[in-house]
């Protein structure tokens, strides 16, 4: 048997996951007391896993690397949650949402894993709703439901522009119930620093208690990382300052295999660039796609006047502006998927018709929908003859009550309104598909160590669809884990606690403790923002919307020697038993310019466009897609899991085949 | 822009701290308060000293990490942002900005500009839920409708980010703002009714256990609240409150 087995049970497609339920070795109620759990990452992924396991009886240990589980990443989330529950009578069901997230991942994902989880989504609508999530609704009372990119239906569910958190809210009410109980032990302030083996298995971690700078040792039966995605490899992303893929990559040094490290999200409409100093991406929403359309001027002239100040958008008439995704793509419009709107957004600004002084910009306008909403709004409340003023303000008024507080930010951030001039975006760093491979069982290819939510690769392919995120974390934490890693403990009933003052542990220590003696002792010549603003040009300029061969091998070459500087010349200040901000980074950085590496060589090895990872090699050269990414399904239909053999360049290939018995693989069309 | 920072420097809880002048040069209106920290650190760090320890993670206004009292006021002169979200050009060349972490007995400072505010997470252990598993089995998310007011005046009192701003602005440190925006979440909607005269109780008494201060109604905290959460919140939680002694 391969080691990358990937335990797909057998039969029909929509039977499977049932019957797999059924087939699953339990462990009963009483034995479930003596077996912990340790779960690292409070997000909705690990959140929501943590809450569940302890219900059930387990002995749960939590992580988080914030003060407390509720700042988790997820809490940023805006536009919505996905789920199957047709509501609104347009044609949904598990299988339209099946189809459309193994299509919208440019059919690089599992069928039998995007199945489950579009059978699980009606499930947490309605465990949600029964915690006291407060969605958005309609005036009779039922919850309202929105669209999202690279879907035909309104399946997406929301609470404003605040949708995850009020899921992770959720989530950690669910904990904190457990924490009252005592079946959750909380960490909070701690940072997962190394996984334990013993006998092969994942039994425990070594964490940094951050505020004392203490190294600590936790054992349990099984571990589970839902510690979020990469994203910030780019230094420039819309993660939080602090997501890192530390977690992941010190499992993978132990074993576990890093899947599809290129493929990441660049996500459309984020508020561009202001200048050097800037620290993070902050993203506008997709749901603002509903409403909002997309454009830059139809002539260089125009867009050189706006950038230099002479011209302002209001004043461009309907003629002179390029609405171009709706022309482009007429059957979905500003709708389309992320990839597509991403790149045709890079195709203009580097055709020169950029609306910002950076040249790196476009507009999505909201008037159009102001305006259609005022006018609705007026027959509604039958006002005959309205005045464009009260068109225009009943219309803004249905957009704040959507959009209110990302207006707000936008305003805040940008210094300009949004309701009277178009809002400028740009394409930024947002999610990573790649993660730790796992099995249908979400078990990474080291024994009792599992992945969940961003943190594993599992279910988006090359490519997410907007709302899929919070909607598979929830999945994996409420309903699917709690199934699977019961039938790995089933075999643990009997084994007892795990000691801790093991030479496994000891081992561990050692190593986590080296490597922070290591980081203090740079030469002390450069900051680690240094290093980490430096590895995210490389990775945006040669690993960013669109690759080639050169470029990947070059960065490849460029990510390596800046390790090799950064490990000779960082300067950490403070020392490591106190609490030390630099020091953290420093760790997370170290890590981040290893996985850039890997991510390089997956890129270049996937000589394919597919999803979010374009290929200029790869392209349609005529008929109706010319110039659209060329997926290659003869050769790259596999996941690319990478197994560690110290430098990342080094790293062995291993391909689990993708096979295909229920959907018919196409060219992915949005025209 | 040219500016003069006053920031608190406190090595761990137990040491005693002060405010210490930092000089600094190059600071453009776009930037926000926090980036303008970051090109403080890096001058620290350049210069071989300790750089400026304050909590942070999202910087978009949501995780409610940031938490710094700027000249006086909780996330500083700007309304209804958080500290992440204010930006320079809210300030003028030749400032001097004082910078210290939220004050209050129940915050304790861990470093320079961190505090703890775990005692809002004991808040929240104490009763913050709706007692449901995760069976899977749940009653369909529609069976029950919820008028939209009550579903948009439950939303407006979960968006509370738990910053600790409302404590910091009170000169009681009440942190009423915050337990009742929990509260009120779980009242207004029908799911939570059930526990509702458990949860109040229980809520109110951890709160009071933390040392946060008692209400004297000055809104201090409204006004401070980078989410707008409103004093109606109390009003509600004073009525549940009332009613669930009534019953015990
Ligand atoms: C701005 C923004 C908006 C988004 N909007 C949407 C949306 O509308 N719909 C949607 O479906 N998706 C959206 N996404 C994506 C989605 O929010 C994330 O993919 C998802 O929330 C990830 O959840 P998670 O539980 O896997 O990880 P996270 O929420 O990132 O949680 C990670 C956890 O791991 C912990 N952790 C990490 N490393 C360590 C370590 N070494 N030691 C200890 N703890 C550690 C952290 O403390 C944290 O608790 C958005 C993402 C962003 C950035
Ligand atoms: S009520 Fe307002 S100020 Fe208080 S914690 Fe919540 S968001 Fe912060
Ligand atoms: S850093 Fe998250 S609210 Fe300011």
């Amino acid at each position: 048997m391969s080691i990358l087995d990937s335990k797909i049970p057998s039969g029909p497609l929509a039977d499977k996951w049932t019957k797999h339920k059924n087939e699953i070795d339990l462990v009963n109620p009483a034995n479930k007391r003596n077996i912990d759990v340790i779960i690292v990452g409070t997000g909705l992924a690990g959140g929501s896993a943590a809450a569940t396991l302890a219900e059930l009886g387990y002995n749960v240990k939590t992580f988080c690397y914030q003060d407390s589980p509720r700042r988790a990443h997820s809490i940023a989330a805006q536009g919505g949650i996905n789920a199957a529950k047709n509501y609104q009578g347009d044609g949904d069901s598990a299988y339209r949402l099946f189809y459309d997230t193994v299509k919208g991942g440019d059919y690089r994902s599992r069928e039998a894993n995007v199945h489950r989880l579009a059978e699980v989504s009606t499930n947490i609508i309605d465990q949600c709703v029964a915690q006291g999530v407060p969605f958005a609704r309609e005036y009779g009372g039922l919850l309202d439901n929105r669209s999202f990119g690279g879907v035909l239906v309104s399946r997406t569910f929301y609470a404003k522009g605040q949708t995850g958190q009020q899921l992770l809210l959720g989530a950690y009410s669910a904990m904190n119930r457990q924490i009252n109980r005592g079946k959750i032990q909380s960490f909070n302030r701690h940072e997962m620093l190394d996984v334990v083996k013993v006998d092969g298995k994942a039994r425990g971690i070594i964490a940094r208690n951050l505020v004392t700078g203490e190294i600590e040792r936790h054992s349990a039966h099984a571990v589970v990382l839902a510690s979020g995605g990469y994203g910030n490899v780019f230094f420039l992303s819309t993660n939080a300052m602090g997501s890192n893929v530390t977690a992941s990559w010190r499992a993978h040094r132990r074993g576990a295999y890093f899947a599809n490290p290129c493929y990441t999200q660049i996500h459309p409409t984020c508020i561009p660039v202001s200048g050097d100093h800037q620290s993070k991406l902050t993203l506008m929403s997709e749901s603002l796609r509903n409403d909002g359309r997309i454009w830059v001027p139809k002539k260089k002239e125009d867009a050189l006047a706006i950038r230099e100040g002479r011209l302002k958008p209001t004043q461009l008439s309907e003629e002179d502006r390029d609405y171009y995704l709706e022309r482009r793509y007429p059957a979905f419009g500003n709708l389309v998927p992320r990839d597509v709107a991403s790149r045709a957004a890079k195709e203009c600004c580097d055709a020169g018709f950029g609306v910002n002084k950076t040249g790196e910009a476009v507009y999505l306008d909201f008037a159009t929908a102001i305006e259609r909403y005022g006018r609705e709004k007026a027959l509604t409340e039958k006002i005959s003859n309205p005045s464009e003023a009260d068109i225009y303000k009943m219309g803004a008024a249905v957009i704040e009550n959507k959009y209110g507080n990302l207006f707000q930010m936008y305003e805040k951030i940008v210094d300009e309104n949004p309701y009277k001039t178009p809002m400028m975006i740009y394409p930024a760093v947002h999610y990573t598909m790649g993660g730790l491979w796992v099995d249908y069982n979400l078990q990474t290819t080291v024994e009792g160590l599992y992945a969940t939510g961003e943190a594993n690769f599992s279910d988006h392919g090359a490519n997410r669809l907007g709302a899929s995120a919070l909607m598979q974390g929830l999945a994996d934490g409420y309903f699917v884990l709690p199934y699977t890693i019961g039938d790995y403990l089933s075999k643990d009933i009997r084994t007892g606690k795990i000691p801790t003052d093991t030479k496994e542990f000891d081992q561990a220590e050692n190593e986590v403790k080296d490597r922070i003696n290591k980081l203090m002792s740079g030469s002390g010549e450069r900051s680690v923002d240094y290093y980490h603003k430096k590895l995210g040009k490389i990775m945006w300029n040669k690993c960013g919307m669109s690759r080639n061969e050169k470029d990947l091998k070059d960065a490849i070459e460029e990510i390596s020697a800046l390790r090799e500087d950064f490990w000779n010349n960082v300067k950490v200040p403070g020392t490591k038993d106190t609490l030390n901000q630099e020091l953290e980074k420093a760790g997370r950085v170290a890590d981040f310019l290893e996985l850039g590496e890997l991510f390089a060589k997956d890129a270049l090895d996937r000589r394919e466009s597919c999803g979010g990872h374009f290929r200029e090699e790869s392209v349609e050269l005529d008929g109706a897609q010319k110039g659209e990414a060329l997926r290659d399904d003869k050769n790259f239909k596999y996941v690319s899991a990478w197994e560690y053999k110290g430098a990342p360049k080094e790293a062995l290939l291993h391909k689990e085949e993708l096979n295909f018995e229920n959907i018919e693989l196409k060219t992915r069309s949005y025209k | 822009m040219k500016l003069t920072l006053k920031i608190w420097r406190q090595e761990n809880a137990n040491a005693k701290g002060a405010i210490q002048t930092y000089p600094i040069d190059g600071i453009e209106p776009d930037m926000s308060f926090l980036e303008m920290l970051d090109v403080l650190n890096e001058q620290l760090i350049n210069q071989g000293d300790i750089p400026v320890v304050f909590d942070h993670d999202c910087r978009e206004g949501i995780c409610g990490s940031c938490s710094l009292q700027i000249n006086g006021e909780p996330h500083g002169p700007d309304r209804l942002v958080t500290t992440c979200q204010l930006h320079m050009r809210k300030f003028n060349d030749g400032d001097t900005i004082v910078v210290e972490p939220f004050r209050a007995k129940a915050f304790p400072v861990v470093k320079d500009l961190m505090i703890d505010r775990s005692a809002f997470d004991r808040i929240q252990h104490a009763g913050g839920y709706i007692s449901v598993n995760t069976s899977g089995n749940t009653i369909d998310a529609n069976a029950i409708p919820v008028n939209k007011e009550n579903a948009d005046d439950s939303f407006a009192a979960a968006t509370c980010i738990g910053c600790g701003a409302c404590v910091a602005a009170c000169k009681n440190a009440s942190a009423m703002l915050f337990t009742s925006a929990k509260v009120s979440q779980y009242a207004l909607l029908p799911q939570g009714q059930v526990e509702a005269s458990e949860r109040v109780l229980s809520m109110v008494e951890q709160m009071d256990k933390e040392g946060f201060g008692n209400c004297t109604n000055t809104g201090a905290c409204e006004v401070e609240c980078p989410k707008g959460i409103s004093l109606e919140n109390i009003a509600r939680m004073n009525r549940e409150y009332l009613s669930a002694s009534l019953k015990g």
